[in-house]
């Protein structure tokens, strides 16, 4: 009994020491966040460096999500002849949904673990020593801008996303199953709220660019500096991120739709 | 301390113009061995020091004290007569601006060329023109004599034109001290001259204050104006000039100087006795 306890103990007293180094770290992070907005340049070309090297990933994700998704919704609804509202729920499920996280969760594959390895190598090579010992803080110089660019990448990568789906959505609605293209387009248009629906994904996806780009970071800054330690580092990083972006995505739609 | 170390008296260890002291330093990780045990050193401005050791003996970590790296367990470090706080971020950051230090690999940002290496702390510490941080960035690379690599990428470069980029970025600002960790450490004969007479020139030449930590002892006898005998305990077994402890006839001085297989350095790490391991009476 006193073992467990004492397990239980430490577990805890781990716990905490765990947390309590997040949140130094992000303390750290959000002090260096003014000295990398002096200097826009640098979250630009995070911006660029994480945003634009994700596009591709992105628009043959959201494309492929479309078709899917338009097929599976067609055979669902036009046992009821509601075939028209097609374009209402593919909207609907991207924006709200599948748009924010799917988006999110292919950042923390694509854009988070070449982060932490970028990191974790930086440190390996003591290229973030040698930035301290140049009097230059590599949390200001190094990781407030990627952190940053995380955060404003990910929304766009997602409105991205939910746009080609939709499109995608059309293609094979419209094109080829031959849905009235009036009706795909104006129920969808009837239907979807700006503020609520786009308004709320849009949301989401700053928080999952927020959790993925910080997790990031932390792996890779925290990391083992060994090739072992960079690769646990990149492992960690996609397990916690996605576990994050889903768990929190539950809150979030919790929050933003509880009322009809 | 040994008999060859009461020889070199801390009168003679202090320098009257010293830029850096170390004072009965003793330091060890967290939850680790100390690695330093009471060291106390005196780096005189405008002087080539080198710290000499075998391998894990604590010379980087000495190293990285003085940079305020780490805080020191005991004892304390002076920078110019000022005391160095680890804890203190914006003092550090001052302190680090008067310095460069030539990292063991190097560490240098391989996604910049050559020339935006050395440009990094001139573009990151001052407001200068884009002319004059090319013309700066040139006449640096030239006095490691890399002028004509400015425009390669990091990953075009050998072992020994990486050690040579570093330093012209360590020097980049025109230091008060130069801090070089294991500058001839993997590097082939010609490169090692080349470097310990750069290492040389340059402290000439700018009036900086150099600490060169290695285990290269012919190197840094060629070029430094004093040294350091380290012992793998973290103490310091002597010092003096280079021709002080190449005389000495001290048996720890003498093993690691001459390269001695046998002596008090001890080559096999602490183990249980061989019988017990492989079973065999002696």
């Amino acid at each position: 009994m006193s073992v467990l306890v004492g397990r239980l103990g430490s577990g805890a007293i781990e716990l905490l020491r765990i947390l309590g180094h997040h949140a130094f770290f992000f303390a750290e992070l959000i002090r260096a966040c003014p000295a990398a907005l002096r200097r826009p340049y640098l979250v630009v070309a995070q911006i660029h460096a994480i945003g634009n090297r994700s596009l591709i990933i992105i628009v043959a994700s959201g494309m492929a999500v479309g078709f899917v998704l338009a097929l599976q919704m067609y055979y669902a609804l036009v046992t009821y002849g509601a075939s028209e509202s097609l374009g209402l729920i593919v909207n609907l499920s991207l924006t709200r949904e599948l748009g924010p996280v799917v988006t999110a969760l292919l950042f923390a594959g694509r854009a988070g673990t070449s982060l932490t390895a970028e990191i974790g190598l930086m440190k390996a090579g003591e290229q973030l020593a040698a930035m301290d010992m140049m009097a230059i803080d590599p949390k200001s110089r190094v990781l407030a801008p990627r952190f940053l660019g995380g955060i404003v990448s990910m929304p766009i990568l997602a409105v991205l996303f939910s746009s080609v789906g939709i499109l995608g959505a059309y293609v094979v609605a419209v094109l080829l199953i031959g849905v009235d293209a009036g009706n795909f387009w104006s129920i969808m248009q009837s239907g979807v709220d700006v503020k609520r629906d786009i308004g709320n994904g849009v949301i989401k996806s700053v928080v999952f660019g927020f959790i993925c780009t910080f997790v990031a970071l932390y792996q890779g800054y925290e990391a083992d500096a060994t090739p072992e330690g960079v690769a646990n580092g990149t492992t960690r990083t996609v397990v916690i991120a996605s576990l994050g972006v889903l768990i929190s995505d539950f809150v979030l739609t919790a929050l933003m739709f509880s009322t009809p | 301390m040994t008999e060859a170390a009461l020889a070199a008296p801390e009168a003679d260890r202090s320098h009257p113009d010293a830029l850096i002291d170390v004072e009965h330093v003793v330091f060890g990780y967290e939850g680790g061995r100390t690695i330093l045990n009471d060291i106390s050193m005196t780096f005189g401005r405008g002087k080539v020091t080198a710290i000499l050791g075998g391998s894990g003996c604590g010379k980087t970590t000495l190293l990285r004290l003085i940079g305020g790296v780490y805080a020191v367990t005991q004892g304390e470090i002076r920078f110019d007569g000022k005391v160095i706080d680890a804890r203190d971020m914006t003092q550090l950051f001052v302190l680090r601006r008067r310095l460069g230090m030539l990292f063991q690999f190097g560490a240098l940002f391989t996604d910049l060329s050559v020339f935006e290496n050395v440009a990094f702390p001139l573009r990151e510490h001052t407001d200068l023109d884009e002319p004059m941080i090319r013309d700066i960035v040139l006449m640096k690379l030239n006095a490691v004599g890399l002028r004509g690599a400015a425009n390669l990428r990091i990953s075009e470069v050998s072992g020994g034109m990486a050690r040579r980029i570093a330093l012209a970025r360590a020097i980049a600002l025109d230091p008060e001290l130069i801090l070089y960790d294991e500058p001839f450490a993997g590097l082939d004969p010609i490169s090692m001259g080349v470097a310990a007479n750069l290492i040389r020139t340059l402290n000439d030449t700018t009036g900086a204050t150099s600490i060169l930590v290695s285990h290269d002892v012919e190197e840094c006898f060629s070029i430094c104006d004093y040294a350091y005998l380290m012992s793998s305990q973290g103490k310091v077994v002597m010092h003096g000039t280079a021709k002080q402890l190449a005389d000495s006839e001290d048996p720890e001085v003498r093993q690691f100087i001459r390269g001695e297989p046998d002596g008090p350095i001890r080559f096999h790490y602490p183990a249980r006795p061989l019988s017990e391991d492989f079973g065999v009476r002696a």
